[in-house]
């Protein structure tokens, strides 16, 4: 019997090397999930490690210079090492360290994902592998430096489009070869059953978050939450606990590239159709032939050629909206927020604030719109001041 | 002739090419070359862009077949092409989004009409194989599965309703030959052999005559893909030779166990 579907979406769609091990995974994760021990552990590695909660921020300026709906960030990015993916990142090592696993691995794009990774198997005590695409080791070195630093290894896959898809690949390689010591953690809501399910559980404390603070500052739900989307990690995570709540429309930020009417994008929802790749059936850009199509976009964190499965079928069920987000609009953003409110976005976190520059000035005063600051922008600065033509060193 | 004429009275030698690497006509010339060399049975890879099961060698297969502009029609017609002269069974193997994204039904139909006698998808397990083999077994197309190393209390499960062949992998980890073959899988294949129906064929690292041998004591047969696929890389269109000599050496090998 097929597992772990979302709609049409999902599955395990993975060699039969790995299968124990997803179902291990599996198993384990049922155990500890309701386990009040397991969850205190977490909770304090949160708090105490992660600086949990993140501040529900009101951007008065933005706010008053759109002249629409007021406008919250949540502020992801003021997390230990600087962005969400520390929220699933402790969740998943501490529950490879409960299954008895002494080795992590995991892909990263922006480099964020693979910091996080590095930082928690520092922690633990872990060895840890980092599988980045050659091309983003360039885009993004000080990362690299820092997962060194942190005692991690760092390999830079040169297969493919040398980017996050390859990187994935590489990690599947990886673990088929090296399964019994070691947990592959996976930093997007994507890949075989349970792997959506579980980072999905492990980052839902954004929304959960979002909810309280914004009862206790305007006691109400919000009229919209906007989050960037490229596996999808800090969109469903901002999402989840607001899809029973109908009256919020959530509304995901893709990575259009050079835009959805070019090859230079990685928009998967305006421009993909359903396909099985990396573990799951989802939306993926891909060719006629149903090979996998190489994306760009000027986010390494957002440049998938697939989507997480339960966006494909909030996406199918009209629960959720996905729009499609330049790099030009992208990179005004983040100009934007950085000189409005003083605080400077990850590039992907960028494109979540590009669409609320469109959507605010649309929406009358009395609404609220909460936008997720997955992530800070210090790791982009160079790149985007090369984008400007500005050769800046580090 | 069926995938089970070709494990009938000797040990099964099946041969992996990828095809279109580095050209169509290459890959048409090949089969019938290598069934006059010993080859009991052909495995067709189709190439796709991300073979998250293969190591390096297959990987840069794909790659040179796909930038030769190889698609999986042209592949179709390559196989209707040349199926009058290969009388060995042929299965075709790739990845679920190959066949997906044709159309299950579209795609077995096609496979059924040129003379494909199975379908190897190895990001397919078990659990989500009826999508796939419900519409294959239709059509009269055998969907060939896989145990590995890993599968322990899964490998009944699996050889209970296997079809065409089981297709033991050796080793963890990717394709790629290899120096050392664990004798570790030796369990599973007789586990297969016990509960199941088909032939249990061994593969992933096989790539001597004297591997072949060894493992061919107690798998029915053994399936050799990368080893092929380096010679194709070193000697390009011109592979008739090199891969017609490597394949005689790895039968009479393997007639040595038979007899």
């Amino acid at each position: 019997m097929s597992k772990g579907r979302f709609g049409v979406h999902g599955g395990q769609y993975i060699p039969e090397t790995l299968m124990n091990a997803v179902c291990e995974l599996e198993d384990a994760y049922n155990k500890y999930k309701n386990d009040p021990q397991f969850n205190e552990e977490l909770t304090v590695l949160l708090n105490e490690y992660a600086g949990r909660p993140s501040r529900l921020y009101y951007a008065e300026k933005m706010t008053k210079d759109l002249g629409g709906a007021k406008i919250y960030l949540k502020r992801e990015d003021l997390n230990h090492t600087g962005a969400h993916k520390i929220n699933n990142v402790l969740g998943q090592v501490l529950l490879a360290k409960k299954m008895g696993k002494t080795r992590i691995i995991a892909e990263t794009g922006a480099g964020q994902h693979g910091v996080a990774a590095a930082t928690a198997a520092a922690l633990f005590g872990m060895e840890c592998e980092i599988f980045m695409g050659k091309e983003d080791t360039v885009r993004q070195a000080l990362n690299v430096y820092k997962m060194r630093l942190l005692g991690a290894k760092v390999n830079a896959v040169e297969s493919g489009t040398a980017t996050l898809k390859d990187a994935v690949n590489e990690c599947m390689r990886e673990w088929t070869t090296r399964i019994s010591d070691t947990h592959y953690v996976l930093g997007s809501v994507m890949g075989p059953h349970p792997f959506p399910t579980i980072v999905r559980d492990f980052q839902a404390v954004i929304s959960k978050e979002i909810k309280q603070q914004l009862m206790e500052k305007e006691g109400r739900l919000p009229d919209a939450v906007v989050a960037c989307v490229g596996g999808g990690s800090n969109a469903i995570g901002a999402f989840y606990n607001f899809i029973e709540d109908k009256s919020v429309r959530l509304i995901g930020c893709e990575a259009a590239g050079r835009g959805i009417d070019t090859f230079e994008t990685a928009a998967t929802i305006a421009t993909g159709k359903l396909g099985i790749f990396h573990g799951m059936k989802s939306y993926f850009c891909q060719d006629e032939y149903g090979q996998i199509a190489p994306v760009y976009s000027i986010s390494a964190g957002l440049d998938y050629p697939g989507v997480g499965p339960e966006h494909a079928n909030l996406h199918d069920i009209g629960r959720a909206e996905y729009v499609p987000v330049t790099d030009d609009e992208a990179v005004e953003a983040f100009e934007y927020l950085s000189r409005t409110e003083g605080i400077i976005p990850a590039i992907e976190s960028a494109h979540a604030v590009a669409h609320v520059l469109k959507l605010a000035p649309t929406m009358d005063k009395d609404k609220i719109i909460v936008v997720n600051i997955s992530g800070r922008g210090d790791k982009d600065c160079a790149a985007i001041a090369r984008y400007r033509g500005e050769n800046i060193t580090e | 002739m069926n995938i089970k004429d070709a494990f009938i009275n000797r040990k099964a030698f099946i041969s992996f090419i990828t095809c279109g690497d580095p050209t169509l006509e290459t890959t048409e010339k090949l089969l019938p070359i290598m069934e006059e060399n010993g080859v009991d049975l052909i495995e067709l890879g189709i190439p796709f862009s991300d073979p998250t099961a293969e190591g390096p060698v297959i990987q840069e297969a794909n790659i040179r077949a796909l930038s030769g502009g190889v698609t999986t029609d042209k592949i179709f017609d390559m196989v209707r092409r040349v199926r009058p002269k290969v009388h060995v069974p042929l299965v075709f193997m790739t990845y679920a989004n190959v066949v997906f994204s044709y159309g299950i039904e579209r795609f077995a139909k096609t496979c059924s009409e040129i003379g494909i006698n199975g379908i190897i998808l190895p990001d397919v397990p078990f659990e989500e194989k009826h999508e796939f083999s419900d519409i294959f077994d239709n059509m009269g197309v055998e969907f060939i599965s896989l145990v590995a190393p890993t599968s322990d209390d899964r490998t009944v499960m699996i050889a209970e309703q296997a079809k065409g062949f089981v297709y033991c992998v050796s080793s963890l980890g990717v394709t790629g030959t290899r120096a050392d073959i664990s004798d570790s899988i030796s369990g599973i294949v007789e586990q297969v052999k016990r509960t199941s129906s088909v032939p249990a064929a061994v593969g992933f690292g096989i790539s001597t005559p004297e591997q072949a041998a060894h493992i061919a004591q107690y798998a029915d047969g053994i399936i050799i893909g990368s080893a092929i696929v380096k010679l194709i890389a070193k000697h390009g269109e011109q592979s008739e030779t090199a891969v017609g000599e490597f394949c005689s050496g790895i039968r009479r090998a393997l007639s040595a166990v038979s007899d």
